[in-house]
Formats: structure tokens, sequence, C-alpha cells
């Protein structure tokens, strides 16, 4: 199994002027190639901290983050975080145009993510003509478009309803697994990690410990949405439960 | 149409009529006051006086000038403010330091009535269009940074985080979110800002002027020619409703966001 990245000794203090945060304590893990990675953890408990030591945009940390070769990581945050004066196609290059990687190449890969995965009438279209779904799929494309290694994504269902949601995780697991993606991540979802993940990382309440790591293994697994039927579905449902539960 | 939509528009209709009517009504009367001697038109002009007065302006050539002499003033500390307020604006968003140092100063020139200035200005520049200029500017500059600057400040956290997952350097955050973000609150700072701005140039043709509306009205109030006081406010009520219908029209044209 390849080692993407490998996280070692990760501690993390939030310092401002009404005292010291410590956020995490103490954390390792590794990233494997194509696996789907899930962290847990209570409301507070440091996985958005996490997520963003990962993708650098926090560099202020103690421990270790050792990256396979020159790997690189896309971040796909808590908010789609459109901008509503651009249209779909310019918000979904965005990212490119920024790196300063837009080429016709890049360009056309884009666009047929966006065409792939049911925007293609939408992309002269500006964010406001989107559902919640379609937004998230903006998002992911944005992301996507840049061909990242190692794929972060911060409860990226957390501002769709129930129905949605559903369907969207579907939609982006199905996108993720064409498109051959390592994924980290975040939730406080039990049922959508168990149906989405390989493996489960369970977070201590802040400061965030490592607590347990799960290897997922369900019979016939498919889709999320399938895979809740899955007969040890319970059975990881309930250990996670008793986990998380201890911690509140 | 449903019933509803019918009687919506019914009422609608009914408040122009009314409002038209009052207008109307408002008009006749002073006007047949004055005609019948019921009211000094020697202080209270009349609408026919008025009109006169415009139609005579206009024959002599003057009218035209003196629109465009204030309508050219207020473009120009319009226009001024705008540039000035977004640069200064762009200084205190990159340095917080200088934006909390200067916080109060501007809260206290804020609430200086500007006109006390005038005199000031007057001194300073000179008795000149300058001056004038001036004047417009002072009166809407502070307001204009205050929301300016608050809009960029107010840019969401979520947007330049993702900037940043794109390695944006601060010059591309500030250039392809943070302006484009707030080019609402800027054109809704020029909506106030033009009514202001009039007004700081009618103040300014007050203190110093040999043209402009501000001038006539001055002028009429000193030679004690009440139509030409009423015809010099008569134009600013145009100008003022013509200037709001340009922004107007360009804040529908952004609108397709
Ligand atoms: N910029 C910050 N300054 C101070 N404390 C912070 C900051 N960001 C997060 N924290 C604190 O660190 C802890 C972990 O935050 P976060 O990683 O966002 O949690 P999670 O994503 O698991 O909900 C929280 O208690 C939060 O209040
Ligand atoms: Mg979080």
């Amino acid at each position: 199994m390849d080692t993407l990245v490998q996280i070692k000794n990760l501690n993390k203090i939030y310092e401002s002027s009404d005292g010291n945060v410590i956020a995490l304590n103490n954390i390792n893990f590794d990233i494997h190639k194509n696996e789907f990675l899930t962290i847990i953890g209570s409301s507070g408990c440091g996985k958005s901290t996490i997520l963003n030591i990962l993708d650098g945009i926090d560099k202020d940390y103690n421990g270790k983050i050792i990256l396979d070769k020159d790997i690189k990581i896309g971040y796909m945050l808590q908010e789609d975080a459109l901008f509503e004066w651009l249209t779909v196609e310019e918000n979904a290059l965005l990212g490119l145009k920024i790196l300063k990687k837009l080429n016709k190449e890049t360009k056309n890969y884009t666009i047929n993510l966006l065409d792939k995965y049911g925007l293609k009438d939408f992309k002269d279209k500006y964010p406001k003509s989107l559902s919640g779904g379609m937004r998230q799929r903006v998002a992911l494309i944005r992301t996507l478009a840049t061909k990242p290694d190692v794929l972060l994504m911060d409860e990226p269902f957390s501002a769709l309803d129930y129905q949605t949601r559903l369907q969207v995780s579907d939609d982006v697991y199905r996108i993720i697994k064409e498109e051959n993606t390592t994924v980290v991540m975040v939730s406080h979802d039990l049922a959508e990690s168990i149906s989405m993940s390989d493996r489960i990382i369970v977070l201590s309440k802040r400061p965030g410990k490592v607590k347990k790591i799960y290897t997922i293994t369900l019979t016939n697994k498919s889709t999320p949405i399938e895979n809740r039927k899955a007969k040890e579905f319970a059975y990881y449902y309930d250990a996670l439960w008793k986990d998380l539960d201890k911690n509140v | 149409m449903s019933e509803y939509q019918r009687k919506h528009k019914r009422k609608k209709r009914l408040i122009l009529f009314t409002q038209l009517a009052i207008f109307i009504l408002f008009i006749t009367v002073w006007e047949l006051l004055a005609k019948h001697g019921m009211i000094n038109t020697f202080i209270t002009s009349s609408p026919s006086n008025i009109i006169k007065t415009i139609i005579n302006l206009y024959n002599t050539n003057n009218l035209f000038n003196h629109i465009w002499v204030t309508l050219y003033e207020t473009i120009l500390a319009f226009t001024l403010t705008l540039i000035i307020s977004i640069l200064i604006s762009i200084i205190l968003y990159k340095s917080d330091f200088l934006a909390k140092v200067i916080d109060p100063y501007l809260t206290l020139l804020n609430s200086l009535p500007k006109v006390a200035l005038g005199p000031i200005l007057i001194i300073w520049i000179g008795a000149n269009e300058k001056s004038i200029i001036t004047m417009g500017i002072l009166i809407t500059i502070i307001v204009s940074i205050q929301s300016i600057y608050n809009g960029f400040k107010n840019t969401p956290p979520i947007k330049i985080k993702l900037m940043k997952t794109f390695n944006a350097s601060n010059r591309d955050i500030f250039l392809k979110l943070v302006f484009p973000q707030n080019i609402r609150t800027i054109v809704n700072t020029l909506k106030i800002n033009t009514a202001l701005c009039l007004v700081g140039i009618i103040m300014g043709e007050f203190l110093t002027s040999k043209a402009g509306i501000g001038y006539l009205i001055l002028y009429g109030s000193q030679v004690f020619n009440l139509d030409l006081v009423m015809a010099g406010i008569f134009i600013l009520i145009i100008l003022s409703i013509l200037i709001y219908k340009i922004i107007t029209y360009i804040e529908k044209r952004l609108e397709k966001y």
C-alpha cells in the first residue's frame, strides 16, 4: 500500500489575546493512495485544523507532515464559497487561474468535468440559479480541476438538507471514484462516514487526539446509499457511536 | 390576471393618480393665488413667472451654461471622491494599524458640519472653482471611505480561505475577490454620494461663484428676485432627479448576478 502523506506528532496551539487553545495533541496517521479516509469527532475537536495544516494554509504547528514526492493537495471547504459575480464556468476555472495553470488542456479538462457531472447547461449561468447540490458539485470541480493527488473535504454536505445530502454524497462519491482521487473527509455524521469511507479516524474531544482507527469492510460495497444497507453497517454505527458518546 | 393582482394594480394606479393630483393642485392654487393678488409674488413668485424666468435664461444663452457649470463641478467632485476614497480604503485595508489609528479621526471629521470649513477653504484655496469642488469632495469623502473600507473588511472569510487554498497572493486576493465582491457596496455609496455631492457643490457656489445654479439662487436672493431663486430651485430639483436616474440605471446594469 502506497503512503502518500505521513502525519507525525502533530500538535497545534491557537494563541489569542484571551488565552491559548490546545487544538491538537500528538496526532499520528497515514494517508494511503486511493483510499477514502474520514476523520470524525465532535464539534470543536480540531478536524478543520488538521485539514488546514495538511493543505498548507496553516503553517503554524509542531510536528511533521511528510508528503510523498511533490504531491498536490486540493481542499474543498465547508461552504461552496462560489463567487456570485462569476459564471459557473469561471468559478470552476478560478483555482487554475490563480495557480497560473490555466491553459487549453486544463480548461478542456474542467469543462469536460462540468459537462460530465450535470452542469452542461449551466456553464454560463451565475451561481444564484443553482441548487445547493449543484453548487457543491461546482465547488468540487473547482478543486478537482487542479488535479490534486489528495482531496481534502471539510464537512462537504453540512449545508444541505437531508434528502439532497444523500443524493449529493452519492454524486460526489461517484465523481471521486471515477477521477481516482485519494480523499480525506471531515464529518460528524456517522452514517455518512461509514457509507463512504475505507477507514475512519475517531478523534477525542478537544484537544483532539486519535482515539481509534477503523477499517471499514462492507459486503457488496457499492454506492454510499446502497452501502447503508450492508449487514456490517449497524455494527460500525454502534461502535462509532459509543466512541463519540464517551467523548461528550 | 387574478383578482388579487387586479386589486393591487388598481391601488398602485390610485396612488400615482393622487400624487399627480396633489402636484397639479398645488401648482394651480399657487398660480391662481398669485394671479388674483392674494399672495405677494414679490416674495412667493409664481409658476408662470418661474417658467418665464427659465425661458428668459434660455434665450440669453445662460440656462445651459449654469446647469453645465454645476453639473461639471458635481461630476468632477464625485469622480475625485470615488477615486480618493477607493485609494484610501485600499491603504487602510492593507494596514490594520493605520486603520485603527485613524478611526476616531474619521468619526470626528464625519460629525463636523463641513460647511463650517467653507471660509477656511476660501482662504487656503482661493475664491475659485477649486474651493467649490473641494467642498463637494469634503462633504462626501468620509462616509465614502468608511463604507468602502467596511465593505472590504467584511469580505467573507471563507472566500479568502478559498483563495489561500489556491496559494493566492495578497494582490490576487484583492483584485479577484475583495474588489469585485464590493462593487455593489461601491455603487450604493455612489448613490448616496451623488445627492450629498450636489449639496456640497451648491454650498460651495453659495460661498464663491460666478456661475452655476447655486450662483443663480444666491444672486437672485441678493437682488431680491424671487423668480430667479425659485427658478434655480426648480432646475436643481430636475437636475437631482436626473442624476438619481442615471445612478439607478448603472445599478440596474450591474444587477445581472
Ligand atoms: N483562529 C483560531 N483562534 C483561536 N482558536 C481557534 C481558531 N480556530 C479554531 N480554534 C479553536 O480550535 C478548536 C478546533 O477548531 P476546529 O479545527 O475548527 O474544530 P472542528 O473543525 O473540529 O469543529 C476549537 O475549539 C476552536 O474554537
Ligand atoms: Mg470544522
